[in-house]
């Protein structure tokens, strides 16, 4: 009993840093946070109550709507196929031929380098007149390549191509992934004569589909919060606000609007949006993921 | 752990040996076709994400007019190293120190004062959640993993005004200090970690009289310091990375870290000297890379081990 009390007493001493950690840096903002989003609050002046009136003008701020659609367009589509590629690479990888530490390092290369180096690299791969992906085009034989920084139809195009470089992290969650499907099934599926894809489809899908899901939360999460690619890469969101994103503008909204208030709200939009997308993504896959032993 | 090859069935692997051998030699064909395909495929793909860091280099020793030129040149006529000074430098008559040393040595300060908290801190905490039972542990870890859902924009204004009123804003502290508190993915891979040491093993300290403090330090960090070792990589890139946190914490030019100095270098003097951008881009990628080239076992196994369910 008393060898109990004393274990009680040491956990919870050494849980203690995280104990304040998470009262004083997560719980206490999140809570204030919450308060401020009822608030007209600034730098400069305490905050004052005014209800739900941040939440009213955002329902009809244009640019709200406008930069939720550009992030909600950006996910739908570098999501899905980050995934796909990091997936295929994984697959690749996994075939048991030479050279794949190699071929996993180059792979894992890009998703290492520091995000403001990333943007300055892919904003001269992609400079207009002067960028080798637009040389190479013309050297193909396009007249006209896209200038896809400047143009709005090709500034959301460009940033999915970018984030496809940085998979590397996800392919090495699923390389692990795929070294714990046990060869037997894959055995067991060759008795019965499978094809590959219906191997691919009946043992391999299944049995990473735990991986699968945790990916495309993480990439969901991270995705929605997209923000130092495009704050540099597009000052003001440009081209006509094509790139202008949602943390994006809250993040004006804090530090150059002074609209600590209104960003407060925001943040909370944010976040039920990521806690109901995440929500929905595990119960729409509770009976399509397989948690084996 | 995630690394460790599987492990070959012994019957099996004798099978395969034999039907190798007496396979038809259609089908040894068919393999081999195959096996070049997926090398074919790879050697593609690996130029397609090779390309833009070799661009970069190539860009950074090029003279500016070679940089532009039609059809790209990919090695220059003669490699300007002095680029890397000259992008480093900039300014620094104005300004009156090397902006980029500077920079440099402001973002090597603060990445030793996270890694050093977030090892201290992460491994105490890991080890109540791992191997200390205490009431509503389970709870408060499963709170713990869910705070990983907490999108930073939405902490980020009543964090300033945090600092702000500690009179923190301008100076390092809120980039570090937080550090030594803990974070729910440090905790939680060290946990996983503490988890896999047999607790026989504290049992014999515990009977040898040592203390819960000298169980920890002396029978379980030695032998956890491969997951000590990710837990301060990942400290170490993440904070080296971090712009968001500079951004907004930083004022003086001269407190800067990388990120945030070659942030204002592209702002105001970018768009122009490729050649210099891409060597100052280049300097802030290199330790990174150099990084993990020493260090790519726990690189992948930690990051292996963040994608398997507890």
């Amino acid at each position: 009993m008393t060898k109990k009390k004393s274990e009680a007493r040491a956990g919870l001493l050494f849980a203690s840093p995280w104990v304040i950690g998470f009262g004083v840096f997560l719980a206490y903002p999140l809570l204030a946070s919450l308060y401020y989003s009822f608030c007209d609050y600034s730098v400069l002046k305490p905050a004052m109550w005014i209800g739900l009136s941040n939440y009213a003008e955002l329902m009809s701020d244009d640019l709200f709507w406008k930069t939720l659609w550009n992030t909600l367009v950006f996910a739908a589509f570098s999501l899905p196929l980050s995934l796909i590629l990091a997936l295929s690479l994984a697959l690749l990888l996994n075939s048991k031929i030479k050279g794949l530490a190699l071929y996993r390092t180059i792979f894992f290369l890009p998703s290492l380098v520091p995000l403001v180096s990333l943007a300055m690299l892919w904003l001269w791969l992609f400079n207009g007149e002067n960028g080798i992906i637009n040389e190479t085009l013309r050297a193909i034989g396009m007249t006209h390549p896209p200038l896809w920084l400047t143009d709005k139809l090709f500034s959301k195009p460009a940033m999915v191509i970018m984030s496809m470089w940085g998979v590397g992290h996800a392919m090495v969650i699923y390389l692990a992934g795929l070294q714990g499907v046990p060869v037997s099934l894959y055995e067991a599926a060759d008795l019965d004569g499978a094809k590959p894809f219906k191997k691919f489809w009946h043992v391999t899908v299944p049995m990473l589909s735990p991986v699968i899901l945790f990916n495309f939360i993480m990439g969901l999460i991270g995705a929605l919060q997209v923000f130092a690619v495009p704050y540099i890469m597009f000052p003001g969101g440009a081209p006509e606000r094509s790139t202008y994103f949602y943390a994006m503008y809250l993040y004006d909204n804090a530090f150059r609007f002074n609209r600590m208030g209104y960003a407060s709200a925001m943040g909370w939009i944010m976040f039920i949006l990521i806690f109901a997308l995440t929500m929905f993504s595990l119960r729409a896959s509770e009976k399509k993921v397989h948690y084996g032993s | 752990m995630p690394e460790e090859p599987i492990k070959e069935n012994p019957i099996q692997a004798a099978n395969e040996r034999i039907s190798g051998k007496f396979r038809p030699a259609s089908l040894n064909k068919q393999k081999t076709l195959q096996v070049a395909m997926i090398h074919a495929a790879l050697v593609i793909l690996s130029i397609a994400f090779l390309f833009p860091l070799i661009w970069m280099l190539s860009t950074a020793v090029k003279p500016l007019d070679e940089a532009m030129t039609t059809p790209p040149i990919w090695i220059p006529s003669e490699f300007q190293f002095d680029n890397f000074g000259k992008a480093m430098a900039f300014d620094a008559d104005k300004l009156g120190y090397i902006p980029f040393l500077v920079y440099g040595i402001n973002t090597i300060v603060l990445c030793l004062l996270v890694v050093a908290g977030s090892v201290i801190s992460n491994a105490i905490v890991g080890y109540s959640f791992a191997r200390l039972k205490w009431k509503g542990r389970d709870t408060a870890f499963a709170l713990t993993l869910a705070t990983m859902m907490v999108p930073f924009p939405i902490l980020m204004v009543p964090l300033f005004g945090l600092f702000r009123d500690l009179g923190w804003t301008g100076t390092f502290r809120p980039l570090w200090v937080p550090a030594w508190f803990g974070a729910a993915f440090s905790i939680f891979l060290l946990r996983q970690f503490f988890k896999t040491i047999p607790f026989e093993l504290s049992e014999a300290a515990t009977i040898d009289g040592c203390s819960e403090w000298g169980i920890f330090t002396k029978v379980i960090l030695p032998l956890c310091k491969p997951a000590l070792a990710v837990v301060a990589l990942f400290a170490f890139i993440g904070t080296w990375n971090d712009f968001i946190g500079p951004l907004i914490y930083l004022f003086d030019q001269k407190h800067f870290t990388l990120s945030l100095g070659l942030q204002q270098y592209q702002a105001q003097h970018g768009g122009t000297q490729w050649n210099l951008l891409m060597a100052a881009s280049a300097v802030v990628v290199a330790p990174v890379i150099i990084l993990f080239f020493f260090t790519q076992k726990l690189f992948i196994q930690g990051i292996s081990m963040s994608g398997l369910k507890g």
